[in-house]
């Protein structure tokens, strides 16, 4: 890009080649920049999640497009659809094998609340296995509605105490 | 097609006897002869596909409580499809019912979801285990006397229950079951839910465990 200003900028013969910053800043900015999903499609809303994934909507442009299937590489579990009793155990033991910091996204109705399925056989909110940062209503959610809710996660990140926590951990 | 198949059957089976059927013929056929009549209608009239096997319950106090249906089709004759019913032997927590497994394979995951939900034991089935609830689930579902919200018990894995402090809850049915009433314009009232006060945004969701968040 060319501008007529050049003084606006970060200049290196000025400043030296040094950027004087807040440690959370810089951590929190590399955190929320790079959030690589663990996609956790259990049922509908995993279609939805592709789509996110796809060009239309690209998710790519919150630096969240590398869906890790390993938990190990992964910082943010999207919970994508319906959990049932007999799936609950290896969703948290998935949650539990990811790296901190890592985050979850409930997305949809059944995986916030078990949505319509008021039923003998669905875990009543996956908030009662794994702490959830950010709930998005819809059955399926739009697109949309996800990249709303990360651009949300990504702002709960921002404000993290991070270097303290590394620091006291 | 269909009338032959029934004229041929009584014939051979004089024990088999009509059942009310509003679309595909359906017979009723003494327990003991179950197999055999089904063997007879794969082999000699071309019933090659069992499309379905499930069961009834009539009802607590029924007798016979459970009455298990087999839906045959034939994939060579045309318009052949009828159903085949027989009461399940065994006590009403036991119940019992040959398997047919070995006439079809495709009855194996079949019977063993009627073993899952209705606990129907199939003597002869090679691998009588659940299919969709877990191992060691304590109850059948479809049984009359099961609730729809379920019943409490605890999570498949013992350490993951420890951990979260979850389990398998009555579901809060929220109002419903979960239809809408039709006429009831506004859907925030016609919502099931809106007419359940035990878990809004005014009262605390019932038994919420308070998790551990991870720390960094």
């Amino acid at each position: 890009m060319v501008t007529a200003n050049t003084e606006l900028g970060y200049n290196s013969k000025v400043e030296g080649g040094v950027i004087v910053s807040r440690a959370d800043a810089a951590i929190n900015w590399i955190r929320t920049n790079s959030m690589w999903p663990m996609p956790m499609g259990l049922a509908c809303c995993a279609i939805e999640l592709m789509a996110v994934g796809g060009a239309r909507f690209d998710i790519a442009r919150f630096g969240a497009e590398v869906m890790r299937f390993s938990p190990r590489q992964s910082d943010c579990m999207i919970v994508a659809g319906t959990v049932t009793y007999k799936m609950a155990p290896q969703v948290r033991r998935i949650y539990d094998q990811m790296c901190a910091p890592k985050w979850v996204i409930a997305m949809g109705a059944c995986a916030s609340s078990g949505g319509m399925y008021r039923s003998y056989s669905t875990l009543q909110g996956v908030d009662r296995i794994v702490p959830v940062d950010v709930y998005v209503s819809g059955c399926p959610p739009r697109p949309e509605a996800l990249l709303d809710a990360l651009m949300k996660l990504q702002a709960k990140v921002r404000a993290e105490p991070a270097s303290r926590r590394l620091l006291s951990a | 097609m269909s009338v032959e198949v029934l004229t041929a059957l009584k014939a051979k089976f004089p024990q088999v006897s009509d059942r009310p059927s509003a679309d595909h013929p359906a017979v009723d056929v003494p327990r003991a002869d179950l197999v055999e009549v089904l063997r007879y209608l794969r082999d000699e009239h071309a019933f090659d596909l069992l499309m379905d096997l499930t069961a009834i319950d009539w009802a607590q106090c029924a007798s016979p409580r459970f009455t298990m249906v087999y839906h045959l089709l034939s994939t060579t004759r045309a318009g052949s499809y009828m159903r085949v019913a027989v009461a399940c032997a065994g006590s009403e927590i036991e119940p019992t019912s040959p398997s047919v497994v070995h006439l079809w394979a495709g009855a194996n995951w079949h019977e063993r979801e009627c073993f899952d939900m209705f606990g129907i034991k199939f003597e002869g089935h090679p691998d009588l285990r659940r299919i969709l609830m877990w191992d060691g689930y304590p109850y059948h579902p479809l049984r009359k006397e099961f609730p729809l919200a379920g019943i409490e018990t605890v999570l498949p894995v013992a350490d993951i229950a420890e951990e979260t402090g979850a389990k398998v809850i009555a579901a809060p049915m929220a109002g419903g079951p979960f239809v809408a009433i039709s006429g009831e314009i506004n859907l925030t009232e016609a919502e099931p839910r809106a007419k359940d006060e035990s878990w809004s945004d005014r009262a605390a969701r019932p038994d919420q465990t308070a998790l551990r968040q991870v720390k960094e």
